[in-house]
């Protein structure tokens, strides 16, 4: 199925606020004028890749380069196959149906037969469609498998059933070193990506930012420390509050714990009832349920914010982290997952491993608001540079004129002088 | 003589660079392993941790020099080797072979005199990874200093980058596309030196880019 795509942002709002660097976009694109690309990935709406895609593929169509956005089609059978995988890939446990891989095989054949793969450049989106490889016609194209999920601790089964197909592209792409695998094809970095012109993270009136603050019951005039996050155990909610206990002992501040609602998720609730149980009723302390989309309401609690927490015990790449640095927000956060790659430590936030340091970190942040105000304008100019919606479609468009070979210049063993 | 309308002999013509990160099957978690992706690091990733850097953290400019020097401090806690692989300078280098032994030599000798140092496990591993660079003109010309001028305010960061850090090793003379075009196509020799002599440790692009305007203000005005 052809997705089609939703008006975005014109690239000219992004270069009102990017500048020179969307005239970059354009310099890259043009020698891939007119030359197509296809992405395919297994839904439309909901979830960070249909939400990536949505974002992207307008750019490129106004980049002048024919893109395609597909979505596989598959049964109830074939997505339960596929949520078992996905659940198998990251290591954890997995319900696998007994002839799941005869299902997978299926459903792609059936897609293998209903898309077409004539595109130059073909960008497949994590394991869901990554079979439709057998329809590349004697070699033709580039074709770049888009693994959006860590592979680092993958089910052996389930990933020697993948493998086959998965050598046979000309790259993959990971969203952080440790989330790839040892492999016989070239293996990219791309980072995630926020837009900056979403709901989530375009600027707000600060007045709306302080009526939201005011609606939580949070008193704007004292310092507040904010963790966004799902009340999920390797966010380390509990640890969140007693790092905040040891800072309340020298600062007058106010934690925020804000999150996914917990209704329909059993682990949420106790997690949710944990944390509530460690707060003992401080007054100070406020446990947000939002809305599945309150994309305006997390803004205005990141704007809000004097320090942003995230301390996980485990991580993604931690697209919060991004959204508190694009905001200016200086950040305390675990060194775990795609965090140290965003808080260079002392440079754009500062790193802790431990409930004792997280509090330390804070504290020395609230006693040195130069040096808050410093790493938050850094951290800002850091995503700017890797995290943004452009920043992803530059690397795509310096790919693609990689692989294909156009651009005067390559690899620096063959560097030349400017022409 | 008034030179300030002088058109170059040869125009200078702007390109930008991007890059991609590819991935290496490397990952180091100590100084003795460290040493040894050193050796067996391609001139690719020796690029992306030194030179390459620079861009990408184009913003910072205290303490923060190479990846190698970031990650001996924060992951390993070695302040004393940090410092010194924070030291070395990569305007010093026209081939990255050079910048590859001493970066090792540092580490080497820091191994040498601290031997129970070298296998304590990092609070995290350091990846090896390259740059791929794709270099793309920016179909923008300056036959002038004037004019070069006028450009210098709309250049991208990865486009100074290109001209003025990247282009050292790509050029291997020990300078930069901005000061050589300055020396050999103006003859404007002392403007290039004072070019070369901008620190790039010290300054953001920004305030690089800053500076070089206030030289050609400087240049044009007495």
């Amino acid at each position: 199925m052809i997705v089609e795509s939703r008006t975005a942002q014109s690239l000219d709002r992004y270069e009102e606020l990017l500048g020179p660097e969307v005239e970059e976009l354009r310099a890259l694109a043009r020698p891939l004028s007119g030359r197509g690309i296809l992405m395919v990935n297994s839904t439309a709406v909901g979830g960070g890749v249909a939400e990536l895609l949505s974002g992207i593929v307008p750019i490129l169509e106004e980049l002048a380069l024919p893109a395609r956005w597909e979505v596989i089609a598959g049964g109830r059978d074939f997505f339960e196959v596929t949520k078992a995988f996905h659940n198998a890939l990251h290591g954890g446990p997995s319900q696998m149906p007994g002839d799941a891989f005869d299902i997978f095989r299926a459903y792609t054949e059936r897609n293998r037969a209903a898309t077409r793969l004539d595109s130059e450049f073909v960008v497949i989106h994590d394991p869901q469609p990554m079979g439709l490889i057998d329809g590349r016609a004697n070699g033709a194209g580039h074709w770049i498998w888009r693994c959006h999920i860590d592979l680092s601790h993958a089910n052996p089964a389930v990933w020697e059933f993948l493998e086959p197909w998965v050598v046979r592209y000309d790259g993959a792409i990971f969203s952080s070193p440790e989330f790839s695998r040892r492999l016989p094809i070239p293996q990219y970095l791309f980072y995630p990506s926020i837009d900056p012109l979403s709901e989530k993270n375009r600027p707000l009136d600060p007045l709306y930012v302080k009526s939201i603050l005011e609606g939580f019951g949070i008193d704007p005039s004292r310092p507040v420390l904010t963790q966004i996050s799902r009340f999920d155990r390797l966010k380390d909610p509990v640890g969140v509050v007693r790092a905040y206990r040891i800072v309340k002992r020298y600062f007058d501040c106010q934690l925020v714990l804000a999150g996914g609602g917990a209704d329909d998720d059993p682990e949420g609730s106790a997690v949710l009832e944990e944390t509530a149980h460690e707060a003992h009723g401080d007054p100070d302390i406020h446990l947000l349920e939002l809305p599945p989309s309150s994309p305006r309401e997390v803004n205005a609690l990141q704007r809000g914010s004097t320090i942003i927490i995230q301390k996980s015990l485990r991580e993604g790449f931690g697209l919060t982290v991004t959204e508190a640095l694009w905001k200016k927000k200086p950040v305390v956060a675990s060194a775990v997952g795609g965090i140290p790659s965003q808080v260079i430590h002392k440079h754009t936030g500062l790193l802790a491993h431990s409930v004792e340091g997280t509090a330390y970190q804070i504290r020395y942040l609230l006693s040195h608001p130069e040096l808050a105000a410093r790493l938050g304008q850094q951290g800002h100019e850091h995503v700017r540079e890797q995290f943004l919606i452009t920043a992803n479609v530059k690397r795509y468009l310096t790919l693609f004129l990689h692989l294909s070979g156009r651009g005067s210049g390559v690899e620096l063993s063959a560097v030349n002088p400017p022409s | 003589m008034d030179t300030t309308l002088n058109s170059a002999e040869e125009p200078f013509r702007f390109v930008t660079a991007s890059y991609v990160t590819r991935i290496n099957n490397q990952k180091v978690t100590t100084l003795d392993e460290l040493r040894t992706g050193l050796d067996q690091a391609s001139d690719a990733s020796i690029f992306y941790h030194t030179f390459h850097t620079l861009g990408r953290h184009h913003f910072l400019t205290e303490g923060f020099s190479n990846d190698f020097a970031q990650w001996v401090l924060t992951g390993l806690n070695r302040p004393a080797l940090a410092e010194a692989l924070g030291s070395v300078d990569v305007r010093d280098y026209v081939a990255l072979a050079e910048l590859r032994g001493d970066l090792r030599r540092l580490v080497t000798d820091y191994c040498g005199e601290h031997p129970r140092e070298t296998e304590i496990s990092a609070f995290e591993p350091l990846y090896f990874c390259e740059s791929v660079e794709v270099a793309v003109p920016l179909g923008r010309e300056a036959g002038t200093l004037e004019e070069f001028a006028d450009a210098l305010p709309t250049l991208s960061h990865a486009s100074l980058h290109y001209h003025f850090i990247a282009s050292r090793l790509r050029l291997q003379l020990g300078t930069n596309d901005f000061s050589r075009w300055l020396a050999q196509s103006l003859g404007r020799e002392d403007l290039a030196r004072r070019f070369d002599r901008l620190d790039i440790y010290t300054n953001t692009l920004d305030t690089l880019r800053q500076k070089m305007q206030t030289l050609i203000h400087w240049e044009l005005n007495t």
